[in-house]
């Protein structure tokens, strides 16, 4: 699932200060579960904007709704109506969502509320931590389950480097040795021939390296 | 071992010497005479002189430029080079400009991580890692191919090297680790600088229990401490170094105008021990930012004259 966190909340009055009437956008997919960006989060950064503007004594309509997705256009058309309504909108879908609102409605100014940041895994109640960078060629069959991309501050694919110290990665203590974590997996899973095949260079052109990425599957198409 | 390389490094350890090489880090600044000047104290005293690239991510004049400037004092240099900052195109680039200037020895290294240097928020590249640097340089001499597949007239013809750290986690795959290196061409190795003798000598055991030792030149790294700030900065500070605290006390023991001597006779008896250990190739002394101590460490331990092999 693809991870976000809220933005400061100066930022945003930032952002809206010129406007009269703004909406809060909320999307109910991944940032409702990482709670940036869901309905509960719309309510909040509602009320918190209204109590700003009210002490600031400066006029401001604040609305709120929250679409099953941002990403999907079937959703995003839910707001033709009322969108006409509101001089700006504050979304708080990802950075995808921010973006495909903003195509489909192209004279209203679509604001950032939220910073995407990756796509993880809830590893325990308020903790959402990265596991993919969505590199487009996935090579975990070979790794144990656990990506060297995503896990490694180097990304090596011969890691670990000789910064790993107790598990631990020389770039920050918090962080776990991602080779650490290959070399205890496929130990476990008696593959430790693996680990001495000095591995390819990596073809990156299926990651970001290779530009905007698009799939198309042929079956789908109507 | 048969040379394979024109390198005056290679032919040294293929004659069964003892080889001593030394490292310069070049200036943050565009003075080449500091590069020149730090080659000439040392040059008379090492077969090889490593020039870094961008140690601990700091911004400093090229890797590549100062070797050519060593190489046209009549000296050898050996090229570091790290995966953080250039891409395949780049590398392959660098190697063939060297290779241009009879460059004959090269460092293959990941590097530290920019977090760690003077832009911390610099992106970083990656595109490939050490092990895949070392297949690169050896996919460019002995194939003449780029990982294009493109075929070259010339190729570099280069001593291909690697770091290793026998004191990094885990422990039980440092030898592993080593013959992975190996298996992707690593000719010879310059370790981490030892302060644990027991750690390296156990990791020594793993090397030459799996006959490595037969297929790579294993140089033995060393920095003398200038005092016990730095050993103490070494020890909490950077990453992958392993200083006992018996280091420490002993510095410690000493008055501080006697503390770098103290460090320097540490690094004499530690060569003296390593000639020792089976296994040992050489030594490649580290003197940071002090490398006008290193006539003194070489003659002291013995090192000195250095051996010709022309």
């Amino acid at each position: 699932m693809i991870m976000a966190k809220a933005k400061p909340m100066d930022e945003i009055i930032n952002e809206i200060k010129g406007f009269r009437k703004v909406l809060i956008a909320g999307c109910n997919g991944c940032v409702t579960v990482c709670e940036a960006g869901g309905m509960k989060e719309v309510e909040l950064l509602a009320s918190a904007l209204r109590m700003f503007f009210m002490r600031e004594g400066q006029e401001m309509e604040i609305g709120e709704t929250s679409l099953t997705r941002q990403c999907d256009p079937e959703y995003n058309r839910e707001l033709q109506e009322s969108i006409r309504n509101y001089d700006a909108v504050v979304s708080l879908a990802c950075g995808a969502g921010v973006q495909f609102l903003a195509e489909m409605y192209d004279n209203v100014p679509i604001l950032p509320g939220v910073d995407t940041c990756f796509i993880g895994v809830t590893e325990e109640p308020g903790v959402w931590t990265e596991r993919c960078q969505a590199c487009g060629q996935c090579l975990l069959a070979s790794t144990g389950g656990i990506c060297p991309i995503a896990r490694c501050s180097k990304r090596m694919a011969n890691g670990p480097c000789g910064g790993s110290a107790n598990g631990k990665c020389e770039v920050n203590k918090e962080i776990a040795c991602g080779w650490q974590l290959i070399y205890d997996r496929l130990k476990q899973l008696g593959q430790l021939d693996r680990f001495e095949q000095p591995v390819d260079i990596k073809n990156w052109s299926t990651s970001r390296d290779g530009g905007p990425r698009k799939i198309i599957k042929e079956v789908s198409r109507q | 071992m048969n040379t394979t390389t024109p390198s005056k490094l290679e032919r040294i350890l293929a004659a069964g010497h003892l080889a001593v090489t030394s490292e310069c880090g070049p200036p943050r600044g565009c003075n080449g005479n500091v590069v020149a000047e730090k080659a000439r104290s040392i040059g008379d005293y090492v077969d090889a002189i490593n020039v870094t690239d961008n140690q601990t991510a700091v911004v400093r004049m090229c890797s590549l430029a100062s070797c050519i400037r060593i190489k046209q004092m009549g000296l050898e240099p050996v090229l570091q080079m790290v995966t953080r900052d250039r891409n395949r195109i780049g590398i392959q680039s660098d190697i063939m400009g060297a290779a241009s200037f009879d460059i004959h020895n090269i460092l293959c290294l990941t590097g530290d991580h920019q977090s760690f240097g003077d832009h911390p928020e610099a992106a970083n590249v990656f595109d490939m890692d050490s092990t895949q640097l070392i297949q690169t340089v050896k996919l460019m001499r002995d194939e003449g191919r780029l990982l294009s597949g493109f075929e070259m007239k010339d190729c570099p013809k280069m001593f291909i090297g690697a770091a290793e750290n026998p004191f990094a986690d885990p422990f039980e795959i440092r030898v592993s680790r080593l013959a992975k290196k190996v298996a992707a061409g690593a000719q010879f190795i310059q370790t981490q600088c030892i302060y644990n003798m027991d750690k390296f000598k156990r990791w020594m055991q793993g090397v030459v229990d799996r006959g490595l030792h037969e297929k790579v030149y294993i140089l033995a790294g060393l920095t003398p401490m200038k005092g016990v700030g730095m050993a103490k900065y070494m020890k909490n500070r950077v990453p992958g170094m392993d200083v006992p605290d018996d280091i420490i006390k002993r510095l410690s023991g000493v008055p501080k105008e006697k503390q770098a001597e103290e460090g320097i006779n540490i690094c004499i008896e530690q060569i003296q021990e390593l000639k020792e250990v089976k296994g040992i190739n050489g030594f490649h002394i580290m003197a940071i930012e002090w490398e006008e101590k290193v006539p003194e460490i070489v003659e002291r331990a013995g090192l000195y004259p250095r051996p010709r092999v022309d």
